[in-house]
């Protein structure tokens, strides 16, 4: 898919999906991100610390926020920029042995602006769990073809 | 445990070379729950233009959280790992990252703040790829804040 500038306005969507995630879900990505903080994969260590029970890794959520845009682009390569800020944690409950997800994230894109000089559109990604904006500002920047 | 306000604007050099491999772009990628076909297959990735496997919009975090590790882990810092909270990220990219780069980051203290009884840290991790003999190819700029909590926050 190619994208071009002329087909596009400012406020379309660019789609949504629902993201599950268990517990198993950070124990991988922290093996694969090296991001072994006991507070995203130990319940009594998190509430030690006063957190509301294991969270997931604020870098998971934005890293599985952005297959939207990646995917819609058609090309990983095409996000230039990438930022957010963290507002709410994800608290993952503990469904080991069954089949439920222990957090669903809700996320949704639409076209932010678009820069005709630089050709890139700016998409304003909504990341919600549990009926909040988990992440806030999240913004992918998409070099446009 | 304070935070050292010295922290600010001190820098630590590149140290250990990062070698991308195909499979951890692929376990990288699966971990986020990534699925476009560049991430995985070669010839998905030739047919976009690319050289081989192209990572993820946020694997730079890797090599970012390597370098923070330098400050985290520094005893003068006064940071209790435990107690700190991500809460902002930026990932610029001047190109992208494909397996078979060679990374190195260079980290700067971009500001300390005091909040509450803890602090608010901005670090900049400017990673560049190895290419022959000396030279380096600006590939990624990523930006983060952490919280480090004070007791009781």
């Amino acid at each position: 898919m190619s994208l071009s500038i002329h087909e596009l306005s400012p406020g379309q969507e660019i789609g949504s999906r629902s993201i599950e995630v268990t517990r198993t879900d950070l124990v991988k990505y922290a093996g694969a991100s090296g991001d072994f903080n006991p507070i995203h994969w130990n319940e009594a260590f998190a509430t030690s610390v006063e957190l509301p029970g294991v969270i997931a890794h604020g870098m998971f959520t934005m890293g599985s926020a952005v297959q939207l845009v990646t995917d819609w682009a058609g090309d990983p390569a095409a996000v230039v920029d990438f930022q957010t800020r963290f507002t709410k944690p994800v608290l993952v409950t503990d469904t080991t042995g069954t089949a439920e997800p222990g957090a669903t994230i809700e996320v949704s894109g639409i076209i932010g602006k678009l820069d005709a000089e630089a050709n890139t559109a700016r998409i304003d990604l909504t990341v919600v769990f549990a009926g909040q904006k988990v992440l806030m500002k999240a913004q992918a920047v998409v070099a446009l073809s | 445990m304070t935070i050292n306000p010295d922290l600010q604007g001190r820098s630590y050099p590149a140290a250990e070379v990062y070698d991308v491999g195909r499979e951890k772009i692929r376990e990288f990628s699966r971990a986020v729950k990534a699925t476009h076909p560049a991430h995985f297959d070669v010839e998905a990735a030739k047919a976009l233009g690319h050289t081989d496997l192209v990572a993820p919009p946020t694997f730079a975090i890797i090599v970012a959280q390597r370098a923070d590790a330098q400050l985290i882990e520094d005893p003068e810092a006064g940071i209790d790992f435990s107690r700190v909270v991500h809460a902002d990220q930026r990932f610029t990219h001047h190109r992208p990252i494909f397996a078979g780069d060679q990374l190195v980051a260079e980290l700067h203290v971009d500001s300390v703040r005091a909040m509450g009884g803890g602090a608010m840290i901005t670090t900049r991790s400017e990673i560049f790829a190895l290419g022959a003999g000396e030279s380096r190819e600006p590939v990624t700029t990523t930006t983060s804040s952490i919280l480090v909590r004070g007791e009781g926050q």
